[in-house]
């Protein structure tokens, strides 16, 4: 997804990085090779951007301007929720939800483009009293399941499996929203993806939820 | 040994005692991985000075060492260690981190790439980044 837009752009003083987060040390790599990027990958075993941005979710993106300074916060980047409405056996998705799910992608490429292009005069860019208010949720829960996650993975690295389980676990009761510390310890099925049955059980938890938080831009479903 | 995660990075501590809530470290070895230091005025990092409780700067400093447990604890901050005592992590509060967002200037970070390179956001100063996130599961 985000190769082409890259190389669209590149020429025009701008850089994307993305960045997994993977824990399981290897995981990402197969799927970094077969996207053969040109623009920066890295790997965010314990979660860094969670802790400084407030990422609970991929794909999540921030804007950064050229003074380094945030211009819209995390959020949903692209991706619309049409799988919980896809026909789990089937795997196929009613058409209305398909067509939801390109627009959602094609009107926030659409906005990284008109940014790039028109810098601060894109009606993309928040005024900084808007990306203020745009700023994920924060509070003491939160900054302590961070740190347990990040005790977490320190003691799975260390050889630690049942301790290091048991903090990542305790990480997400703390802070049920992050679904990446949740799909952190979910198991995996045969394509590699957490979408086992006790995946579609928290899914159909969140009811009228949003699994993708709505992203607050002209045209977004 | 005790390894102390913090904002700054992972710290091996061959003289480090841990037992209960309390961490006790060399104060050299405390200021390298945290930052704070002991000074008349109470402990300090930077510009920032937090007074010790009157009658308790016992569970605080003692001869050249450092009890980050407790610091961390009197500052509100998150800690979490293993239950062997010897993997700390001294985590920022939301309280703190909230106050640095306001700024709304992007925060650093160094993180590898796939080859174990490490690269800063910083090192991309003065373009237009986006920031993206994705897993392979």
């Amino acid at each position: 997804m985000w190769q082409g837009l890259y190389e669209e752009l590149a020429g025009l003083n701008f850089m994307i990085i993305a960045v997994a987060m993977d824990s399981r040390e290897g995981d990402p790599l197969p799927w970094i090779d077969a996207a053969n990027p040109t623009y920066v990958c890295l790997i965010d075993r314990d979660h860094r951007l969670a802790e400084l941005y407030g990422v609970v979710n991929v794909p999540e993106a921030i804007w950064i301007d050229e003074k380094g300074r945030i211009v819209r916060p995390a959020e949903t980047a692209g991706a619309y929720e049409g799988f919980r409405k896809m026909n789990r056996a089937t795997r196929e998705m009613p058409e209305d939800v398909a067509r939801t799910t390109a627009e959602a992608r094609t009107t926030y490429l659409h906005a990284i483009r008109d940014w790039v292009r028109r810098g601060d005069a894109s009606e993309h860019v928040f005024r900084p009293e808007q990306a203020r208010a745009h700023l994920p949720a924060l509070n003491e829960d939160i900054a302590t399941a961070q740190a347990m996650f990040r005790l977490g993975q320190f003691l799975i690295r260390r050889g630690e499996r049942e301790e290091g389980d048991r903090w990542l676990a305790e990480a997400s009761q703390r802070h049920p929203d992050s679904w990446c510390i949740w799909r952190q310890r979910a198991g995996v099925n045969e394509q590699g993806l957490a979408a086992l049955p006790d995946f579609w059980q928290r899914v159909d938890a969140l009811g009228d939820k949003r699994y993708y938080a709505h992203v607050d831009m002209k045209g977004m479903p | 040994m005790v390894t102390v995660l913090t904002e700054s990075g992972e710290w091996p501590v061959a003289e480090a005692e841990a037992s209960g809530d309390a961490l006790w470290m060399p104060a050299r070895e405390a200021e390298a991985a945290t930052g704070w230091v002991a000074k008349p005025e109470g402990l300090c990092k930077g510009e920032i000075c937090v007074p010790l409780p009157p009658g308790r700067e016992q569970e605080f400093v003692r001869t050249g060492r450092m009890n980050l447990g407790a610091l961390w604890r009197h500052l509100g901050h998150p800690v979490a260690h293993s239950a062997r005592g010897d993997a700390w992590v001294l985590a920022q509060s939301a309280r703190d981190r909230s106050s640095s967002r306001q700024s709304l200037m992007a925060p650093d970070f160094t993180l590898p790439d796939p080859a174990g390179r490490k690269h800063s956001l910083s090192d991309h100063r003065g373009k237009k980044i986006l920031l993206v996130t994705w897993a392979s599961w």
